[in-house]
């Protein structure tokens, strides 16, 4: 009895770290794999589709293609959409009332409304007026723009959870304005804002997908184009989310791993 | 050491006066502020280390007077050292780090000068072992011994010290004061805020009470405790005793 209860509870040592047993782990995940089997299995069944994945092997270099351009998007937004939360969380804090509203108003309007209606709105501003006829650049740039808000306020939240105390003593020990943001905000603010940096990255690699609504050649558009050709959408759709899950999951546990490294010194 | 106010006051608001102008001037060795919560020690402990500006009023400290613009404050935060109540050491360095980053960046040591007077502080305060500790992973008291260690690593001519066990359980605390009777022993002239009254009577030469903003007496410690003058300092003092064993 009490050997069954252990494969499927977390021990309790006594308050302490609480522990889980390797065999456990696996026997529960196995399970969980199988429940998600059988799900699948079923609900295929009622709608009689047996899968067929040969499809795959004919579109392997387009898929190939698709999966590097979302990676490069992501990258590149990743890249961008630093720069803009950076500039509009120190914008946020500044003295000129304009800049301050500015960067208030931009990281509320973006926080406050949906991506794809962005996407529609931004592409007819950059892609339109602007004249940034490239899709792939467009989308970087509308992607970016969306996700700098996000960044903007987790480096805010960050910059408002240094205390004062920390600058105080920076200031005590002689350190000048440079040697304090290079020694004690800068790392302090890296420490705190890397585990959520992270996690927004796997963000926006999930939200690239929706750029495949202004035609931008990444993964799920791909997807999308060969699913309206051979009509395997239950294939396409469950190999794209595979797909999107080698990409985010490594990067939530490294999300992860660092929040867990970090947690103790703040 | 000299050590000199003229008018010296603070307001953060317009009609809330924190301290009320005052002059002082004296040699000061060892300096005990005591006073009741609220009455503008920490205050007073600040614009002295160059934290703070006061509102009106100048400051002498060993006859230079201290002016307050940013880079002759950074000068002459250089040549003192700061104990805070708490929470004063960086929290994302180690005990060795809090000690030597200041000295190889702010006194200008070299790296391995740096981090040998560091190891020589801490395993002088018995801190040997917790050289690679971040603060969070000290006791209070092995926290304060390092905010001590990393204040007097550059030798500095005046120590102020606010408070610095007041956070602490009482085995600490006297683990911390016999840090700071040593240094005195060795010649460190320092300012310390407390509400270690048989410290600030038998460890420090000269003791001021501060009450309400103002600074109402000064002197000698063993005469200050014995005859307090003002009516203040009596009640202080008697209801300090009102729990003694
Ligand atoms: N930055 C500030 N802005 C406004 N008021 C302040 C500020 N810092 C301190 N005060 C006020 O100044 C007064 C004196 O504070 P101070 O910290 O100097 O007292 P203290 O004697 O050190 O007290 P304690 O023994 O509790 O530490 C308090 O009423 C406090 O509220
Ligand atoms: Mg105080």
């Amino acid at each position: 009895m009490k050997h069954l209860k252990q494969l499927f509870w977390i021990s309790d040592n006594n308050g302490q770290h609480k522990k889980i047993s390797r065999p456990a782990a696996l026997f529960n995940l196995l399970l969980v794999a199988a429940l998600w089997v059988a799900l699948f299995w079923f609900s295929l069944r009622t709608i009689q589709i047996r899968l067929d994945f040969t499809f795959l092997g004919e579109f392997r270099i387009r898929i190939w293609n698709g999966f590097l351009a979302t990676l490069g998007l992501s990258l590149f937004s990743l890249i961008f959409s630093l720069l803009i939360g950076i500039l509009s969380a120190a914008g946020q804090s500044s003295s000129v009332l304009f800049i301050r509203f500015f960067c208030s108003v931009y990281v509320k309007f973006i926080r406050g409304t949906p991506l794809i209606m962005q996407i529609y709105l931004f592409f007819y501003i950059v892609g339109t007026a602007w004249g940034v006829s490239n899709r792939f650049i467009a989308g970087v740039l509308i992607l970016s723009i969306f996700e700098g808000a996000y960044i903007a306020e987790i480096i805010r939240g960050s910059l408002l959870s240094l205390e004062e105390s920390q600058l105080e003593a920076a200031r005590a020990v002689g350190f000048s304005r440079r040697q304090t943001w290079r020694f004690v905000i800068l790392p302090q603010m890296i420490t705190r804002t890397l585990p959520a940096l992270t996690g927004q990255f796997a963000s926006i690699i999930k939200d690239s997908s929706l750029l495949s609504i202004i035609a931008v050649i990444e993964l799920t558009q791909t997807m999308r184009e060969i699913s309206a050709v051979n009509f395997r959408l239950f294939e396409c759709y469950l190999f794209l989310g595979i797909l999107y899950l080698c990409l985010t999951l490594p990067v939530s546990l490294i999300s992860e791993r660092l929040e867990r490294r970090f947690q103790y010194e703040n | 050491m000299k050590i000199k106010f003229q008018n010296l006051s603070k307001q953060y608001e317009p009609e809330h006066v924190i301290l009320n102008p005052m002059d002082f001037e004296d040699e000061v060795h060892t300096l005990a502020v005591i006073g009741p919560s609220g009455g503008g020690k920490s205050t007073l402990l600040r614009i002295i280390g160059g934290l703070i500006a006061p509102t009106t009023g100048k400051l002498w400290v060993d006859s230079d007077e201290i002016r307050q613009n940013e880079a002759s404050l950074q000068q002459y935060r250089k040549t003192i050292g700061f104990v805070f109540q708490q929470g004063g050491l960086f929290r994302h360095m180690s005990a060795l780090d809090n000690i030597a980053v200041p000295l190889e960046q702010v006194h200008g040591y070299s790296r391995t000068k740096s981090r040998s007077r560091a190891l020589e502080l801490l395993e002088r305060f018995g801190l040997k072992e917790d050289a690679g500790k971040k603060p969070a992973a000290l006791s209070g008291g092995q926290q304060q011994r390092v905010a001590i260690a990393r204040a007097v690593a550059a030798q500095p001519k005046l120590l102020l010290l606010d408070e610095p066990t007041s956070a602490l359980d009482p085995e600490y605390t006297t683990e911390v004061l016999n840090v700071i009777r040593e240094l005195k022993e060795e010649g460190m002239r320092f300012i310390i805020v407390t509400h270690e009254m048989g410290f600030a009577r038998h460890a420090c030469d000269k003791a001021a009470f501060l009450c309400e903003g103002s600074l109402l007496e000064y002197g000698e410690s063993a005469q200050l405790f014995a005859h307090p003058e003002t009516e203040q300092l009596q009640r202080f003092l008697g209801k300090l005793l009102e729990w003694n064993v």
